[in-house]
């Protein structure tokens, strides 16, 4: 119940930020899309500094990677340098797997009691689209860089002719919107179906969800069905980026809703679960190197304890040391 | 004892994974008889100068918290959440992706959503986002925050005594957040109101004051030893020498004293002290030091420190060059991990060689201490034992990786060397259940007491299961691992779901298989089964 009551929330959130955004349209919009954008951004840039000080700032104390390969020790036993690094390469090596490959998430398996004992199977399916998904999201974010330089990026329209390569339609089908649309479906089925993954969902789980498709549904109206004056667009992000904003001519309501969409995202971006974007840099159980017994790590706030020391036990068992033919250090 | 009934393998094996109607903020904690384990007895609380000692259970309704209870634990968590950047990271980071949801082995037996290490940790990071974040201040719930109360706090003390903080989640999670870490914290800070289980105070009170977590006095060691000693004269004939407290030794060494006080650990005690005479190694005991294991793991990282200065201060006392460790689980997190960081630098020591082959630690040079089963298979590699694997011919082995020497060390690859070389018959379990992705015994973490049973024989299953398969596949007959908390927990865990196999350390099976000079003829193992 409670769980359904949080799915139901995020799509009004979502209706009631479209209801908005289409409002502000016929309102009047353009002096707002003036501002919005700088707070938006500005936002984004000093929640994502506050969020990366502040662990910064946590210190860490002792050294403790997971280790999930053979660690190095003696030169004839074969190490595994990703799994269990003991250098900064190995580390840079695992860190880059994790942030590229997704290589704990490949791990994944599903536990079911068949014939009264648990069986492991293999689940791939979580990592196949959560890969899918964020990669799918990284493309369509760099595809966008082509609204705010010009001349155009050469990479960036290298990677948009590769992206809209099996010319569906006109304006061709980029593959990354298709992508980035099935993988978020898969992410929010599973987590509205999956019973133990909805017992576990808050509403910010689904609002993130739905908020990034939001932002693509947006934006595939606005390529496919609803077209706007693309110059126009490009206009006002330049105006944007030369901190010379004009105000948006003729602006579709799809084009609010998706710039509003966007605004939000980037805005709540560092103060959400999102930000497993930066902090995945800085997990102490994966950058670290375990070298633990070769090189000293040290606490900076190692604070001193109060320890038994040898002369108290001697001194509270001296005699029964003496009695047990025991050395002791005072007679 | 406890007087909770444990169910019978086929009831406890009907786990359903649906999770409850009611949501989990909803949902009261029950303190179930048979899942939970014994206060901690004011004694053990004062012995170590810890605070709010009394009588109580946490059963009982009224856990005669102090008055500003909530304010300690609020301001507990600020400093942890300055102090640690792991607690304020995981705290931060999760996005409930649930891949760690079903490889806790609490959850895998029990199916109580709150053992997912996800919803484990939600339960501590509830109050965090309540009274640490702006979400939380203003929405509350449907920020996922909610108020500390008094049945939040059982809770915590509930499921933070029903984790044994394994790391196995850790392994899964996309962003490496470890459930042990913040189960740790949440121990740090139910104790700084009190509220800790006895099965982990008493065992600390005693490292503390005798240096052993069993309360062994100095006497008492020495005569456990002879009596090991003189049991290995029974089996072997020849008579191994026992040094204590020895000054100018070369080598102290500290191993758990589960190993010197009961069975089967003694049989490993017996191990280690066969080996050490063969290859005629200058050691030393400690009946100071006499404690490998560290229950201020379980309890803070202050206690850690407390207890583990006591290896450092003792090798500094007897002037010996480094030191080695016997076979323990969580004792080697902290060796590995912490020892070196909170009671370093051990400048006093010398980086260690072994004396036998002239093998350099390298990966030890700065802590100086030294894995038995890294010096054993250095010294099988270098032609310097005399083995006879068919003396293990009656055993049918597995090999259980111990949770920390695995997910802590990656400690995989020595002791199935030394497991290769003196035995022919070994067999390991299924994959997802060996290496970093082992499952736990289900009693480590202090939990390893009676009344705890049933949650004991819950959390060991998948242990258990992996072990049925290879013994109906294989005939295995013998559990081999190298943790003393193991060879407590696992017997009875094999009794109630594997019966008829029994439990060993990988130097006991070493011991079996060493030909030593002078040895008259075996005609048993080191338990007196016949070979």
């Amino acid at each position: 119940m409670k769980q359904s009551v949080n799915i139901l929330l995020s799509f009004i959130a979502i209706l009631a930020i479209a209801l908005a955004a289409a409002a502000a349209g016929r309102a009047d919009a353009p002096g707002w899309f003036r501002i919005l954008p700088y707070a938006a951004f500005g936002l984004f840039l000093a929640g994502f500094v506050y969020r990366v000080i502040r662990w910064a700032k946590a210190p860490v104390p002792f050294r403790i990677p997971a280790t999930c390969g053979q660690g190095k020790s003696l030169p004839w036993i074969k190490s595994n340098p990703l799994d269990n690094p003991a250098g900064p390469l190995g580390a840079i090596g695992r860190m880059a797997a994790e942030i590229f490959l997704f290589r704990s998430l490949f791990r994944n398996s599903q536990t079911e009691i068949v014939d009264g004992r648990p069986v492991y199977g293999s689940a791939k399916w979580l990592w196949f689209f959560g890969l899918m998904f964020h990669g799918s999201l990284l493309v369509v974010v760099l595809r966008h860089l082509r609204f705010f330089t010009e001349p155009v990026l050469p990479a960036v329209t290298g990677l948009s002719a590769l992206d809209g390569f099996l010319e569906i339609g006109v304006p061709a089908l980029y593959l990354s919107d298709a992508t980035l649309l099935a993988g978020l479906a898969f992410l929010f089925l599973r987590r509205a179906v999956l019973p133990q993954v909805r017992y576990i969902s808050l509403f910010a789980d689904y609002f993130a969800l739905l908020l990034i498709a939001a932002v693509a549904a947006t934006g595939l109206l606005m390529r496919h069905f609803f077209p706007v004056d693309l110059n126009a667009v490009k206009t006002m992000a330049m105006g944007w980026a030369t901190f010379a904003p004009v105000a948006p001519k003729d602006g579709s309501v799809i084009l609010y809703m998706h710039l509003c969409f966007v605004f939000i995202l980037i805005a709540w971006l560092p103060f959400s679960k999102l930000m497993h974007l930066g902090g995945i840099f800085m997990s102490p159980t994966r950058n670290m190197i375990n070298n633990n017994r070769s090189l000293r790590h040290i606490n900076p706030w190692n604070t001193p304890v109060k320890v038994h020391t040898y002369k108290e036990y001697e001194d509270e068992f001296r005699d029964k040391m003496k009695a047990a033919g025991l050395p002791v250090e005072k007679e | 004892m406890s007087l909770a009934k444990i169910p019978k393998p086929e009831e406890l094996m009907k786990i359903g994974y649906k999770p409850p109607a009611t949501a989990w903020m909803k949902t009261p904690v029950d303190f179930r008889p048979g899942t939970w384990s014994y206060a901690a007895a004011a004694k053990n609380l004062a012995a170590l100068d810890m605070p709010n000692p009394r009588a109580w259970q946490p059963s009982d309704s009224d856990w005669k918290l102090p008055e500003n209870w909530r304010q300690i634990i609020l301001d507990g968590m600020k400093e942890r959440l300055e102090k640690y950047r792991s607690f304020r990271l995981f705290m931060d980071i999760c996005v409930r992706c649930g891949a760690c949801a079903d490889k806790c082995h609490f959850y895998i037996g029990s199916g109580d959503p709150k053992n997912m290490p996800v919803l484990r940790a939600e339960l501590i990071r509830s109050v965090y986002r309540r009274y640490f974040t702006k979400a939380g201040m203003c929405f509350g719930t449907l920020a996922g925050a909610r108020d500390l109360t008094v049945d939040v706090l059982k809770e915590w003390f509930y499921y933070f005594y029903q984790c044994t903080e394994c790391r196995r989640c850790s392994v899964f999670c996309p962003y490496g957040i470890d459930q042990a870490e913040i189960t740790m914290i949440g121990r740090e800070l139910l104790n700084l109101i009190g509220c800790s289980i006895n099965w982990v105070l008493e065992p600390a009170a005693n490292c503390f004051r005798t240096g052993n977590h069993l309360g062994i006095q100095p006497g008492g060691i020495k005569d456990m030893l002879e009596f090991l000693a003189d049991d290995i004269e029974d089996r072997t004939g020849v008579r191994v020498d026992v040094p204590i407290n020895q000054k100018g030794a070369d080598i102290l060494f500290v191993t758990p004293s589960g190993d010197y006080f009961a069975d089967p650990g003694t049989y490993t005690c017996m191990g280690y002290m066969m080996l050490f005479h063969e290859i005629g190694l200058n050691y030393t005991f400690s009946t100071y030091a006499s404690e490998g294991g560290n229950f201020g793991l379980f309890t803070s990282h202050e206690m850690v420190k407390r207890l583990n200065a006591k290896i450092y201060a003792e090798a500094k006392r007897l002037g010996v060059k480094w030191i080695l460790g016997g076979e323990c689980g969580h004792m080697w997190r902290v060796i590995h991990q912490y020892m070196d960081t909170m009671n370093g630098p051990a400048d006093f020591l010398e980086e260690p060689v072994s004396p036998i082959t002239g093998t350099r630690f390298e990966n030890a040079r700065s802590t100086k201490m030294v894995h038995i089963v890294e010096f054993t298979a250095d010294l099988i590699k270098n032609g310097k034992l005399k083995l006879d694997p068919s003396r293990n011919d009656h055993i049918r082995l597995t090999f259980h990786d111990s949770c920390n020497p695995a997910r802590a060390m990656g400690l995989f690859e020595e002791p199935r060397y030394i497991i290769q070389k003196s035995c022919n018959h070994f067999y390991e379990m299924a994959e997802d259940t060996i290496r970093e992705k082992t499952f736990c015994c289900g009693g480590g973490a202090g939990l390893g007491n009676d009344e705890n049973m049933e949650m004991r024989m819950r959390g060991g299953m998948p242990r258990a299961m992996a072990v049925r398969d290879v013994v109906r596949k294989h005939g295995v007959n013998r559990l081999g691992c190298i943790c003393a908390i193991d060879r407590v927990t696992l017997p009875p865990l094999m009794d109630y779901w594997v019966p008829g196999v029994t439990v060993m350390g990988v130097h006991e099976l070493l011991a079996n298989a060493l030909v030593m000079k002078g040895e008259k003829e075996r005609t048993t193992d080191l338990r007196g089964d016949s070979i």
